[in-house]
């Protein structure tokens, strides 16, 4: 799962993050959003209940849904 | 009125506000452990205090919000016993849903720790009835993720309704806070969170006793302290 902030919450993060890539000469970067990535490994085959139990965790616990986005892949 | 502080692994304000509940009501409060589900029907405010509750992890408050006792506090809360969330317990109800909008890194990235000024936006709650409307008072602040941030549509509602109760005053606002917001509180009034620490400042040992009308109001001791 990865979890990155709304587009229009201010990411204070990922503002210094962009600076300090431009201050290493990397021009043309823009709106740089820092974010978590949560990586773990699930009992069974069924991939449509991974997918739901994934969700209800993203909604549950890791993800704040007031103030980010999160996004689920599975392999 | 008896008073309540939870604690919780890595909390480490709650001395503080034991001191400070126990100073301003004369009575010690009781204290409520993470895994309690039920708290006594006499309380009648609980306090959550500042720290860095599960080390901060995932996000300032997550974890502590998803512990059994939250689930207990949130049924007081709902039967209108009062709540009140300072630093870390302003983050934990945000992440409980008790209040909304969410708490963000500052904007300079830096941990603040330093006294700001605080305008009293509404005088009429349970919690600041002790000050004047628009009184400027001082009060400490501590925390390194401060930055209040709620979308535009329900921030319209809270200002209507008066449930933004603290401004950062003068220039102060130590953590890029939308709208200079420094504390909120929930629709019924009785669910208080704030960034800075009241409990800090009560008594000439301080510096100052700005911060104890938060205390008298919520305790109903106004006329007692005055």
């Amino acid at each position: 799962m990865t979890v990155t902030l709304k587009n229009g919450v201010l990411d204070p993060q990922g503002k210094a993050i962009e600076g300090a890539l431009g201050s290493l000469g990397f021009s043309g970067v823009g709106q740089v959003r820092q974010g978590k990535v949560f990586d773990l490994e699930l009992d069974g085959t069924d991939k449509a209940k991974a997918e739901a139990d994934l969700k209800a965790m993203c909604e549950k616990l890791l993800a704040n849904t007031v103030i980010e986005n999160y996004t689920i892949a599975i392999d | 009125m008896k008073s309540a502080v939870v604690q919780l692994p890595g909390l480490n304000r709650d001395r503080d506000m034991i001191a400070a509940l126990t100073k301003i009501s004369g009575k010690a409060p009781i204290t409520i452990w993470q895994t309690e589900t039920e708290i006594p029907d006499d309380v009648d405010l609980i306090v959550i205090p500042g720290g860095f509750s599960y080390g901060d992890y995932l996000r300032c408050g997550a974890i502590a919000a998803r512990m059994p006792v939250m689930q207990a506090i949130k049924e007081k809360a709902d039967k209108g016993v009062k709540v009140l969330g300072v630093c870390n317990g302003f983050q934990i109800l945000v992440e409980a849903g008790m209040l909304p909008g969410a708490l963000m890194r500052n904007t300079s990235l830096k941990f603040v720790c330093k006294e700001v000024k605080l305008e009293v936006v509404n005088a009429d709650t349970d919690f600041t009835r002790a000050y004047a409307k628009g009184q400027i008072i001082r009060c400490p602040v501590a925390h390194h993720d401060g930055n209040y941030f709620v979308d535009p549509e329900t921030l319209a509602g809270m200002e209507d309704r008066g449930e933004v109760v603290f401004r950062y005053a003068e220039g102060t606002n130590p953590n890029g806070s939308l709208s200079d917001i420094a504390g909120v509180m929930n629709r019924q009034g009785n669910v208080l969170g704030m960034m800075p620490h009241p409990e800090n400042l009560i008594e000439s040992a301080h510096g100052g006793s700005d911060g104890r009308g938060i205390f008298a109001s919520a305790l109903d001791v106004v006329a007692a302290t005055a």
